[in-house]
């Protein structure tokens, strides 16, 4: 369960994040929308410990994750961050299985190797497994990260623009994945996304932020509708049905 | 080659170089010339250079920049500057004692030398280490106005170059330190490599980032003491011995932490050999010959790493 209390970020005066209070439904893919600056980011990164709130609590499962030692933490909830570009060398086998290091501190164990294994086809990357992380394309690359998140193996998926450097094709099939993730294993999967229709299509609960405040939650049927969407970005939209889902349409 | 194979290629080459630094020497080979100046000068380079290319990965992986290393990161010349406050002011303490004040002050310069960049918001490959080449001239002027206020001079001088000429018995055995850190360096390989990851993907698998950072710098301030105090500054060595491995098996420290420390420790050898044969019976200084071998390897890899980059 994550859950937060009056969760605020400030950068000198100016809140970033104002003041946020959710609770995130379990074992469901909420999708945090927003414009640019909105605050999504942030707030993500502050529920994952990744940057110290100015005021308020998250808490994930219970435990405050300001308190709560990393290494417990990183057995519950994985993050994927939006900038996966890395100095290091290594390959994108070595990469998945740093995703066991919480589980197994460096010693794999045949369950750790399976899931390892697992994870690469879940991602389609067996064949990419020996290569080295600059030696694949960007979109590769974000596909090698979500593999390690996954082999982290935890309740909690968060995920800063899973979407970012990928075509079409790969985008769809991420949100597939997610949606398997979700569904099949029971994951409580969150991310910021910046397409719309994805999160229509996709999500069970949207998450709309403007300005650092959450000005709209709840399912795609209560929030993509022209009136939410106005408000939330500011310009003018129109919402059709196709085929049961809600497409948003935008562009001129 | 398999790897086991090029394992064992790299072990006899090492051998080979090892043996070949105890016979050249002006002087007949003695049992007494042997122990007391032979054998101390070639432990004392295969430390120092192992030590430094360990030093110099760790560096990378931390400041996620594969261009910086203890001399281009303000870490060299800020031990020496240590060295040199605690000479004068307590210029009887026992050389250990000395050596952990260089340390602590090439701790400090090091954390100086991140907190710098944090403050930099644009920072390309190539920025950071030249932020790091200012920084530790600004800290090498500075070492420089105290040595000639109190007429050392020389001895700063003696740290600036390194020169294994002088290594006697009894006179290097400090490096040993270096060896140590080089196993303690390998036990945490894991941890070291996923620091190197990032911050944030570290943090996310449960890393205690801050910790695991400030234990490669202590590693890397020890080592580059330690050798600036016994044998001087070396430079290039920190960046060349890790960028070849890197090219050849990755950053995945489990893996590749031993190839690094025995290149480091090839190359010094095969650096001094030559300064040692090329004027015999006079010597060029191993920090001379580096600077030009190894400045000139690493001035290859990074145009042949851009050209694949780009």
């Amino acid at each position: 369960m994550i859950e937060t209390q009056e969760l605020t970020r400030r950068y000198d005066k100016a809140a970033v994040v104002d003041a946020v209070s959710l609770q995130l439904p379990e074992q469901a893919f909420t999708a945090i929308i927003g414009a640019n600056g909105a605050g999504k980011s942030t707030f993500l990164a502050m529920v994952s410990r990744l940057m110290p709130a100015s005021a308020g609590r998250a808490f994930v499962d219970g435990l405050d994750v300001a308190t709560t030692s990393g290494d417990v933490l990183a057995r519950r909830l994985a993050i994927l961050r939006q900038d996966s570009a890395v100095t290091a060398r290594v390959t994108v086998r070595d990469l998945v299985a740093f995703g066991r290091y919480p589980h197994s501190r460096g010693r794999l164990t045949a369950e750790d190797r399976a899931q390892i294994e697992d994870a690469l086809d879940f991602l389609e990357l067996a064949p990419l497994a020996d290569r080295f992380l600059d030696e694949i394309s960007g979109g590769q690359r974000q596909r090698a990260f979500v593999a390690m998140v996954l082999a982290q193996d935890t309740d909690h998926l968060l995920l800063d623009e899973p979407l970012n450097n990928l075509d079409m094709r790969h985008a769809a099939g991420m949100m597939k994945l997610l949606r398997r993730a979700v569904d099949e294993r029971g994951r409580t999967v969150v991310a910021v996304l910046h397409d719309i229709n994805f999160a229509s299509c996709y999500a069970d609960h949207i998450v709309a932020m403007r300005d650092g405040r959450v000005i709209a939650e709840g399912p795609p049927e209560v929030i993509v509708t022209p009136s939410v969407l106005e408000a939330v970005y500011g310009i003018a939209m129109e919402v059709v049905s196709v085929r049961g889902y809600r497409s948003v349409h935008y562009y001129r | 080659m398999s790897s086991a194979a090029a394992v064992n290629a790299a072990g006899a080459a090492l051998l080979a170089l090892a043996t070949a630094s105890m016979l050249v020497g002006v002087g007949d080979l003695s049992t007494e010339i042997l122990l007391a100046s032979r054998i101390p000068r070639t432990l004392a380079l295969l430390l120092a250079g192992a030590g430094l290319a360990v030093a110099g990965v760790l560096m990378q992986l931390v400041a996620q920049n594969r261009f910086v290393e203890p001399s281009t990161a303000g870490t060299a010349q800020s031990a020496s500057l240590g060295m040199l406050a605690v000479t004068i002011l307590a210029p009887d303490a026992p050389v250990v004692v000395k050596m952990l004040c260089a340390a602590i002050a090439a701790l400090v310069g090091t954390l100086l030398f991140l907190r710098v960049l944090k403050a930099i918001p644009l920072r390309s490959t190539l920025t950071v280490p030249l932020v790091g080449i200012v920084l530790g001239g600004i800290i090498w002027a500075a070492a420089t106005f105290l040595a000639y206020r109190y007429d050392l001079m020389q001895m700063l001088a003696s740290w600036s170059t390194g020169d294994f000429s002088t290594v006697l018995r009894g006179r290097y055995e400090v490096l040993w330190i270096a060896l140590a850190l080089t196993i303690v360096a390998y036990v945490a390989a894991d941890r070291f490599t996923i620091a190197g990851l990032g911050r944030d993907s570290a943090v996310g698998l449960g890393l205690d980032y801050r910790r695991v950072v400030g234990l490669a710098l202590t590693i890397v301030a020890l080592v580059t003491a330690a050798t600036v105090v016994t044998v001087g500054t070396i430079p290039f060595l920190g960046l060349v011995a890790p960028n070849i491995v890197s090219l050849i098996v990755g950053d995945n420290l489990r893996r590749s932490l031993p190839l690094v420390a025995g290149l480091g420790a090839g190359l010094m050898l095969a650096c001094d050999l030559l300064g040692r044969l090329v004027p015999y019976p006079f010597e060029i200084p191993v920090g001379t010959v580096m600077g030009v071998a190894g400045g000139g390897l690493f001035l290859y890899l990074l145009l042949r790493r851009d050209a694949r980059l780009g």
